[in-house]
């Protein structure tokens, strides 16, 4: 009984405390940007946002969620309930398990594999699963039309951020994501592939449904795309996962570009401060443009959506491969990570 | 190892299971799930053997992508799946013939086993255990099999232009948008501002 | 070299960067905003809100039943029916409006010779039902009550320009 208990209750009980240790922070971090968005944009566009509930409306995430878990779930009567009901689900949880990989600070991460790079870009391109389903499972037009735009979308952007992903693996030599963050000590990534963050950061915006590229859910055209005919709960679980995967798409930028959890300057006053904390301005700071964007450029059209992925990102991010791989041979800059 | 054994035997059912319905499925789109279902549980099977590269791999290429185009492609065309199984009796001698080759095939890699038992061997850990997955791919790949890696890259390349040329056609009369003349218009390129004196015109 | 410029021009996102800078100032800017509930906007004499019956100081009803807005009322809302008192005067038995059809165009205020309808300066009278929305005669004399001192302000500030 005792060996049972060492063996596989213990550790059990240890995993699932840890993965709460990171969904449940997540949650709530995902519940508060709801609000900072919707506060930045509002000051953005001289209002004032949600101030009634709460003190400055802080509370208004906890009355929103409340709202969602009491009304009624509607199932269309010519949907697909099986598929119907699994969508959200699944994009919820696929927006959960890529944490797994994020190391929050030195040696802070819930499973340091070799190949977290992989595994992360593996669960983002399933992100699209959520949404096709639920366009064709909702059986209306509106819904497919945006699952149609969010699969071709999501597919074309995930091969130039592909590239993007393999310049900066060239330069650390390894897939491991603790490792990415260590080979920037000194200089982030950010500065010698400049091109290539502005590339990833814009191809993150595509990827996650947000704005400028946001036509899946275009409101002004496709009502709200691929959730149109979702509500309550279900609604909700599109809308944790669907900002979820912001922040982890912010928090990939930060590691792959921005050095996760070091400091700028490795000097005085900056290394006082916690790793964790580091990464976590950095996130804040990327959300914000996140949201920045949002209030700023208008939405694309489809086939400039398209051109921009294929025509500009693509090449640009394969020449930058090329020259990134034939400096480090010319140079002898090779690697030392691995 | 009882973790490992009931994940084994999770995956593989599920696996076989899955594999199952996408040829039993009414419904196509159901199908396509059900296969990407598969892959999934390959990709587990994968991890399980230690070899993550591919399990992630499969992943990206097949579920991330192949899969989509599937379910794009059966999304869209308006098929009437009943009229189609209509002769599907009449297919069953070659299907079946097909099976009975591939049975045929994996009886004798079985076979291999009891028969030689060093095969076996060989089969199980074909490189050091120190080098992490994906070194030891890259450097198979690009020193011993080199060439036939390259090969296999240009046939996917020629297979592509191939799709492409077939598809491709120029009309003529189609006015097209240039993005970069839109965007690379300036206001002295547009506007001319002139003084009129009044009564003068132009 | 104007093609140089140009490709700078597209491949550094001038054009973009410098609307991201409009909206970031922006984002410092004082907000016009009302905090509604809390605080609200002027509101002009002429401001045509929710109806009202009034009455004179003595407390007699100004109403005369003499039924110029039931007949001017382009949205039909206002229905009167009227009876002798038993002190001989013409008064109404009955004066309803539907605030559901109401357009709040002012023709019957305007109509009135005694200034006894009158639209007030409430705005805030959502209700719950739809059936609360029906007013009669009592409940327009109530609101006449309750807002008498804002719209004898209101009329006299009118005044000058009629």
């Amino acid at each position: 009984m005792a060996s049972f208990w060492d063996a596989y209750l213990w550790p059990g009980v240890v995993v699932v405390a840890q993965c709460l240790a990171i969904i449940v922070p997540l949650l709530i971090a995902v519940a508060y940007l709801t609000l900072f968005e919707r506060k930045v944009m509002a000051a953005m566009m001289l209002r004032r946002g949600p101030n009634v509930v709460g003190a400055f409306g802080l509370l208004q995430p906890f009355a929103d969620g409340l709202k969602f878990l009491v009304k009624e779930t509607v199932i269309p009567s010519g949907a697909n309930k099986v598929v119907f009901i699994i969508a959200p689900m699944l994009t919820f949880v696929l927006a959960m398990i890529a944490w797994a990989v994020i190391p929050v600070s030195a040696g802070v991460v819930l499973s340091d594999i070799n190949v977290g790079v992989l595994y992360l870009f593996a669960i983002s391109s399933l992100g699209v699963y959520g949404i096709i389903m639920a366009g064709w499972a909702s059986n209306s037009r509106y819904a497919f039309l945006g699952a149609l735009r969010s699969s071709a979308q999501m597919v074309s952007y995930e091969v130039s951020m592909g590239f993007v992903i393999i310049t900066v693996l060239l330069c650390v030599g390894s897939l491991n994501m603790t490792k990415i963050v260590e080979a920037q000590h000194g200089l982030w990534f950010a500065i010698p592939l400049l091109p290539m963050f502005v590339v990833f950061f814009i191809s993150t915006l595509a990827e996650t449904n947000r704005h400028p590229f946001d036509l899946p859910e275009a409101e002004s055209e496709l009502v709200a795309g691929y959730h149109v005919e979702y509500s309550a709960f279900a609604f909700a679980l599109f809308m944790l996962g669907e900002y979820a995967n912001m922040i982890l798409m912010c928090a990939f930028t930060t590691i792959l570009f921005l050095g996760g959890w070091l400091p700028p300057l490795d000097i005085a006053p900056f290394n006082w401060i916690p790793g964790f904390i580091w990464f976590l301005i950095k996130i804040v700071i990327l959300l914000f443009v996140f949201v920045w964007v949002r209030a700023t450029l208008p939405r694309y059209r489809y086939d400039q959506l398209m051109r921009i992925g294929w025509k500009l990102f693509l090449p640009l991010s394969l020449l930058w491969v090329v020259l990134t791989a034939g400096a480090i041979v010319a140079f002898g800059w090779y690697p030392t990570a691995s | 190892m009882v973790i490992q054994q009931i994940a084994f035997y999770l995956f593989s059912f599920v696996a076989i299971a899955s594999a199952f319905m996408v040829i039993a499925a009414r419904n196509p789109v159901h199908s396509v799930l059900f296969l990407i279902l598969t892959f999934f549980n390959a990709a587990g099977l994968f991890v399980l053997l230690g070899a993550e590269f591919l399990a992630m791999i499969l992943v990206i290429v097949y579920v991330g992508a192949v899969a989509v185009l599937f379910l794009f492609v059966v999304m869209m065309l308006d098929i009437n799946f009943t009229e189609l199984r209509h002769g599907f009796l009449q297919y069953l001698p070659v299907g079946a013939a097909v099976g009975i080759v591939l049975m045929i095939e994996l009886l004798f890699v079985l076979g291999t086993w009891i028969t030689a038992p060093e095969a076996k061997l060989g089969g199980e850990s074909p490189i050091s255990a120190t080098a992490t997955n994906t070194h030891a791919l890259g450097q198979i790949l690009y020193t011993d099999y080199v060439y036939l890696f390259q090969g296999a890259g240009i046939l996917l390349l020629v297979a592509m232009i191939g799709a492409i040329v077939l598809t491709l056609r120029s009309r003529e009369g189609v006015r097209r948008q240039s993005a970069s003349e839109q965007t690379g218009r300036r206001r002295a390129d547009a506007i001319e501002i002139k003084k009129v004196a009044p009564g003068q015109g132009i | 070299m104007a093609f140089l410029d140009r490709a700078a021009r597209s491949l550094f996102l001038t054009e973009i960067l410098s609307g991201m800078g409009v909206t970031f100032r922006y984002m410092f800017k004082k907000k016009p905003t009302l905090n509604y509930p809390f605080e609200k906007g002027p509101l002009s004499p002429r401001f045509r809100g929710e109806h009202a019956l009034r009455r004179y100081p003595n407390g007699e009803e100004r109403c005369i039943a003499c039924k110029l807005c039931e007949a001017i009322c382009p949205a039909q809302a206002i229905t009167i029916e009227a009876e002798p008192r038993a002190d001989g005067s013409r008064r109404t038995t009955r004066y309803d409006i539907d605030m559901v059809k109401c357009i709040y165009c002012g023709l019957c205020q305007e109509a009135c010779p005694v200034d006894a309808i009158v639209e007030g300066p409430n705005f805030e009278y959502a209700t719950e039902t739809r059936a609360e929305l029906l007013y009669n005669k009592d409940r327009l004399l109530a609101n006449g009550d309750r807002w008498e001192r804002e719209i004898a302000v209101n009329l006299a500030a009118d005044a000058p320009y009629r």
